[in-house]
């Protein structure tokens, strides 16, 4: 589904990702780890278009993503809260982004519907703006908001920070069930070891932007992955 | 301690982005600040001998201070508007070793030095140093100079208490302009006749200068009173805490007409509706508006028709230029949103388009009344509409694509030139320039119909080739794309 090849990004001498060739398949649940400034977010951000490569390219879906805009309606992310719009209310940022993937409201009203518990009647009803909310709150509306219109690839940038824990095991069974359940390809960054294991299928850990460790996750892999961070 | 806090204003100041990427722009305000600075000094410097030469019964000083009433409620005024007591900025230290009664005190004491301050200062001395060539006693004319000073302080902490009362009753500008119009209007029937009482005031100090220890008396009472309702709100769920607005729900049904781009022209209109500065451009309109009024029946204008193409222009483009001019920077906080979402940039910018172009029409329909003025007032409009609308319209979309400034639009909205670069200032120019020219010259040639005809031409050959121009435009976007998203991820 998604290919890189010699991808490289360079911001003066310093080289923040060099992935000389990384294939991920579709459907499958795919997770990256890695220390602050390994290159996680700007592999994403790569994937995404949102920045050049200095060499190399990315294939979605055999779609060239700086060449071509048309892996943009199976595609969808939440990175940063920069993905949110501050000045509307969460019903209103779900309409539009539903809107933009061809559901109408009574199509997002259904959808919603099934994020109840998540919400925790915060999100929906409140007279509150995305920026009034709190991080938590944000980055549960914005990780809804790329899920509608059933995107085939769902690209999430550490999904599981300042969320609160019932939050993080719901999300942790969302995305699994989503994995099972709709073939979609998912992506997500996380430094928390123990939920990326649980969710991903394979864990590729990031240093200094070069691919260190691809690994097929079994029991095993916590621990390996614990110890090779604790150095 | 109070070392660290001057050093730390300090580096605010000259580390933030915003000093250090726009020089032109800190020039401007140097400028501006020079500019004022210079009004003030002139004012001091003549005032004294303008007086004596219009009303040369009359004692200058007396004359001053029967107009000193105006001077403050207008002192008062900018300042509600521009002034705001800096107290976000103290959060990080009220978890350190320090006293809050230390912090309080140079949150307050630092607000005295503000330029608000030093400006009048510079009509005060010269005029002071005046009276004392005048053979008024040394003492008047120092007692003076040191209540007035003593009296644009006791301004600046009032206006502090008149800002958090405000802020507590949810009416934002209204008390202050209700207050102000009041005593205005008190004083200007002659019913309570503040201005006397002012200056009687005023002449019993310098009369008698231990008198002037009642107005010291009154600055520190206001400033104990600021220091006390400050105190109470030293909490990060008082003042430190940014407010919050309730959330107000609209469908905007009717945008639906508008097809593809409705979604885009729905979130327009509430990104204008509920940001300040984007806002604040909303009510620039009604100014610009009223701006005719300056021109139109004044007697000198009567003859210089080309100046009414200007206003014509201004008038039915106002908000096209305020609003055009900071195209995509509107969006910068969720770009990268737009950029990865579903959407065809050909619709995002016709949104933008078709807004500007509405509010084209709007502004001429409203603009008719000026008729009064005479047809050709109502014929120039039309044509500065149909230029805006076909080429200026267009320009503005263009220049946008060289935008790199971000805006973060829950920032205030006066004095912000956030989100302004030399895009503005290039694109800005030839916008009100060029259609006075195209007219000018077939008006000095041929007559006043050719120059008209000129302008509704030109407009009208650009909204023919609104399809191609746009094609082309968003080929400028789409080339850009990549230096758009990441200098509006930089945080200033």
């Amino acid at each position: 589904m998604i290919k890189s090849t010699e991808l490289s990004k360079k911001y003066g001498e310093n080289i923040v990702l060099n992935i000389t060739s990384l294939e991920i398949p579709k459907g499958q649940a795919f997770g990256l780890v890695g220390n602050n400034g390994a290159g996680k977010t700007t592999y994403f951000n790569l994937l995404l278009d949102l920045i050049k490569p200095t060499t190399g390219s990315v294939t979605n879906n055999n779609i060239q993503v700086n060449k071509s805009e048309d892996w943009k309606p199976f595609t969808a992310a939440f990175i940063d809260e920069s993905f949110l719009i501050g000045y509307l209310t969460p019903e209103e940022y779900f309409y539009f982004i539903g809107e933009l993937r061809g559901m109408n409201k009574a199509d997002i009203d259904t959808f919603l519907g099934q994020f109840t518990e998540i919400f925790n009647d915060e999100i929906l009803g409140g007279k509150k703006y995305l920026r009034d909310l709190s991080k938590g709150n944000q980055k549960k509306a914005g990780i809804v908001a790329a899920l509608i219109g059933n995107p085939e690839v769902i690209i999430l940038d550490e999904p599981f920070a300042n969320l609160d824990p019932t939050t993080q095991i719901r999300l942790k069974k969302l995305l699994r069930d989503l994995t099972k359940n709709s073939n979609a390809t998912i992506l997500i960054s996380s430094h928390d070891l123990g939920h990326i294991t649980e969710v991903c299928e394979r864990i590729v850990v990031l240093d200094k932007g070069s691919i260190v460790k691809d690994i097929k996750t079994s029991e095993e892999t916590l621990k390996e992955l614990e110890a090779y961070f604790s150095v | 301690m109070i070392k660290y806090f001057i050093n730390f204003q300090w580096k605010q100041f000259f580390r933030s982005s915003y000093w250090q990427k726009s020089i032109a722009l800190n020039i401007l305000m140097a400028f501006l600040a020079i500019y004022f600075m210079l009004t003030f000094l002139v004012l001091g410097i003549s005032i004294y001998p303008l007086l004596k030469k219009q009303f040369p019964e009359s004692d200058p000083l007396i004359l001053v201070n029967g107009f000193l009433f105006y001077w403050f409620l207008g002192d008062l005024l900018m300042r509600f508007f521009l002034q705001k007591l800096p107290v976000i900025n103290i959060k990080p230290f009220l978890v350190l070793p320090i006293k809050r009664s230390k912090i309080l005190n140079y949150v307050l004491g630092k607000s005295a030095v503000s330029f608000f301050n030093f400006l009048p200062l510079f009509a005060i001395i010269p005029f002071g140093i005046i009276l004392i060539f005048e053979d008024y006693s040394t003492t008047t004319a120092i007692v003076w100079m040191v209540l007035m000073y003593v009296c644009t302080l006791i301004i600046n902490f009032l206006n502090f208490i008149i800002e958090a009362k405000s802020a507590e009753t949810e009416l934002s500008f209204l008390p202050i302009i209700a207050i102000a119009s009041g005593l205005f209007a008190l004083n200007y029937f002659e019913i309570i006749s503040f201005s006397t009482l002012l200056a009687n005031g005023i002449n019993a100090v310098t009369a008698n200068p231990i008198l002037v220890l009642v107005p010291v008396l009154i600055l520190v009472g206001l400033y104990f009173i600021n220091y006390t309702a400050l105190k109470e709100k030293l909490y990060v769920d008082g003042s430190l805490k940014a407010k919050t607005e309730t959330a107000t729900t609209t469908d905007l049904a009717w945008t639906r007409r508008f097809g593809d781009i409705a979604p885009f022209l729905q979130l327009d209109l509430k990104l204008l509706w509920r940001n300040k500065r984007p806002r604040s451009s909303i009510f620039i309109v009604v100014i610009g508006l009223l701006y005719g009024l300056f021109f139109y029946p004044n007697p000198i204008y009567k003859e210089m028709v080309p100046m009414f193409v200007f206003v014509g222009i201004f008038v039915t483009g106002i908000f096209m230029i305020n609003f055009g001019q900071f195209i995509p920077a509107w969006d910068s906080g969720y770009y990268k949103l737009l950029m990865s979402q579903n959407i065809k940039y050909k619709e995002y910018l016709n949104s933008k388009f078709s807004l500007m172009i509405i509010s084209a029409i709007v502004m001429f329909i409203l603009s008719i009344p000026y008729v009064y003025f005479g047809w050709k007032i109502l014929a120039i409009h039309f044509a500065a509409m149909v230029y805006n609308i076909g080429i200026n319209s267009h320009i503005l979309l263009f220049g946008g694509s060289f935008n790199r400034k971000k805006i973060d639009l829950t920032q205030r909205a006066a004095f912000n030139y956030q989100g302004t670069g030399a895009v503005q200032w290039l694109i800005g120019f030839p916008l009100l320039l060029i259609p006075i020219l195209l007219f000018y010259v077939p008006y000095y040639f041929i007559n006043f119909e050719a120059g008209i005809a000129t302008l509704i031409i030109l407009g009208g050959i650009g909204i023919i080739f609104h399809q191609k121009l746009m094609s082309f435009i968003t080929k400028q976007y789409l080339n850009s794309k990549h230096k758009m998203i990441s200098a509006f991820d930089q945080n200033n």
